[in-house]
């Protein structure tokens, strides 16, 4: 099926990221900053869909907006919501934070108007019916040894959080 | 105007599902067929429900709305709207409102890719059984956030208790799904898919419901997926999240009226979502039974004559009551009434037996049956199991069911391999 208006739903969707993004760290309650990181995620789901990567867009839905932020949200709630509201948001760093935001929104203008040239042009070709084939030959086969590493590296990650929680094993 | 209509015809020709086939038109009188089916599904449930399970124990059950009760759930849906919307003074008056929202879209949208036939389905997604795993995984977010937001103790540990198991049932059932899905590659190119109508399509070509498949490995993911799907709905006997002696209600306990009517009907579609999953993976979808076995013509002409039959068997069941109602005159109304309700089921069965219907209908009609037989079961769980503890549920989740699917899923694999390395080379 041919997309239908792309700009619209890409800015629609970007848009909505911003916001999410924004009132993350403005929002003073925790729960309200994990809900707003979910609307962010969720758009990010809704631009890999855009960019014919279902595959993607769905394990970002049951990972991240199904599964990690369930685990926050859950961690947040049983955190006194008063002594958190009462915490300073922000650490009045002014020059650090500007220098920082210089150079990322310098590293974007240069990337926008210069895009172009540095970046070879490549049109998007609709692979939406076989996406999560391609996605698994890729893993199972060409990327095996990375992907049996990364795994291995969770697998270290889970035995020393649960040597490090409890005491006795 | 000419154009609008042959549009709206360019589809009735396709073989594909409106979705794939990009016709907007019959894919939102698709969702708006969804939508009522699913109503109406729910509306029966509530009422049988009650019904069955009162029999089970030995009671009559809803009598006095309706002939058998059958007007009770209506008299409920208006008790329910009519009722005054409370909401907690301290509560988050924005997370109170979205959460049973969340609930019930995440409950609803994941019917987008349920098959009810090879075309009968809003849209077939590549990633179906993926999309539907993970959009009903959002309702976890809608149970969370009630809890907290309700500002009470029993919401709040009941959100928490919910939560915990959804999430440790997701991984066994997840597990159980993969197993199934190993399955559809086993086919000449050895490429599987996760597409919910590609799925049913494997078994028919494999000749086989998964269930029975590598038996008794696809049993046994069946049967785990069939224990996950009740602990992921919240369902007796693992309800602890709404256990009345400890909890009151559970999450929604600060609910009332049309809130709350919004978590019904999301825990009883998502009951029917879940089970239409098992129905696609394990139990052959909208095929028919024995397609391979019972074949030709004469066994498609007799099993496409089930539909009218059962339908006529229940207008059968409710002329038989209408006998058998009370003389009284103030019982006249409900006597009428409840012939009426049999003579259009009746005029239904009857269209049921045209055969350009019957064709149409038949894989909608199998299906739905199917995921009866599990509605029925949930019911019947209810009746029977008594509520484990929640360090029973635990253990039962991560030391049992875990384990098991990992030794399913490694087995089948194996067993995959063996048979296409080497019995078939």
């Amino acid at each position: 099926m041919a997309p239908v208006a792309t700009p619209f739903f890409f800015y629609l969707l970007s848009g909505i990221m911003l916001i999410g993004g924004i009132l993350v760290i403005t929002r003073k309650n925790p729960v309200h900053s994990a809900l707003a990181l979910i609307v962010t995620l969720l758009a990010q789901a809704s631009i890999y869909l855009m960019l014919y990567a279902p595959f993607v867009a769905g394990v970002q839905i049951i990972l991240y907006a199904g599964g990690i932020m369930v685990l926050f949200l859950f961690v947040i709630m049983l955190v006194s919501i008063e002594r958190s509201m009462k915490e300073r948001q922000f650490n009045s760093q002014w020059v650090v934070g500007m220098s920082a935001a210089t150079a990322l929104g310098g590293l974007f203008i240069a990337v926008y108007t210069k895009g172009k040239d540095i970046f070879p042009d490549h049109a998007l070709s609709m692979v939406e019916d076989d996406n999560t084939q391609k996605v698994a030959t890729m893993l199972y086969g060409q990327y095996m040894f990375a992907f049996e590493i990364a795994s291995l590296l969770l697998l270290v990650a889970i035995i020393g959080a649960v040597v490090m929680a409890k005491k006795r094993i | 105007m000419h154009e609008i209509i042959q549009y709206i015809e360019s589809y009735l020709t396709s073989d594909k599902t409106p979705g794939a086939a990009g016709n907007m038109f019959w894919a939102l009188v698709y969702i708006m067929l969804v939508f009522a089916g699913l109503s109406v599904a729910v509306i029966a449930m509530n009422w049988l429900e009650r019904k069955i399970l009162a029999h089970m124990q030995v009671r009559l059950g809803p009598m006095r709305v309706g002939p058998h009760g059958l007007l009770q759930p209506i008299a409920d849906a208006i008790k329910l709207l009519l009722k005054e919307d409370i909401m907690p003074a301290e509560a988050d008056g924005f997370v109170f409102w979205m959460a049973p929202l969340i609930v019930v879209l995440a409950a609803f949208t994941v019917f987008v890719v349920v098959p009810f036939g090879p075309t009968h389905a809003i849209t077939d997604m590549n990633i179906g059984i993926l999309f539907m795993l993970g959009v009903s995984s959002l309702s976890v977010l809608g149970i969370v956030m009630a809890g907290w937001a309700s500002n009470s103790h029993y919401p709040l540990i009941g959100a928490l208790r919910s939560s915990a198991q959804m999430v440790s049932y997701e991984v066994a059932m997840g597990l159980a799904v993969v197993s199934a899905i190993l399955m559809t590659s086993l086919n000449a190119e050895g490429t599987g898919t996760l597409s919910m109508i590609g799925i049913v399509q494997a078994q028919q070509a494999q000749g086989e419901w998964f269930i029975f498949k590598f038996f008794p490995l696809g049993l046994i993911a069946f049967f785990i997926f069939a224990v996950a799907m009740v602990a992921e709905t919240n369902r007796a006997p693992f309800d602890l999240a709404e256990a009345e002696s400890e909890l009151t209600a559970g999450f929604h306990t600060e609910y009332s009226g049309f809130r709350w009517s919004l978590f019904f009907l999301a825990e009883y579609s998502a009951m029917i979502a879940v089970s239409s999953i098992a129905v696609t993976l394990w139990l052959g979808g909208w095929l028919r039974p024995f397609p391979n076995l019972l074949s030709g013509s004469t066994w498609d002409l007799l099993f496409s004559l089930f539909p009218g039959v059962t339908f006529l068997l229940f207008a059968a069941i409710c002329f038989y009551n209408t006998a058998r109602m009370p003389k009284h005159p103030l019982f006249r109304i409900q006597t009428i009434g409840l012939a009426g309700f049999g003579a259009v089921l009746g005029v239904i069965g009857l269209v049921l037996f045209v055969p350009a219907v019957s064709v149409r209908v038949q894989d909608i009609f199998w299906f739905s049956t199917k995921v009866a037989g599990f509605m029925y079961l949930y019911i019947w769980y209810r009746g029977t199991f008594p509520r484990y503890r929640f360090d029973q549920l635990m253990r039962m989740g991560w030391k049992v069911l875990l384990p098991m699917g990992l030794g399913v899923l490694i087995l089948t694999a194996s067993v995959a391999l063996l048979q296409q390395k080497i019995w078939h080379p």
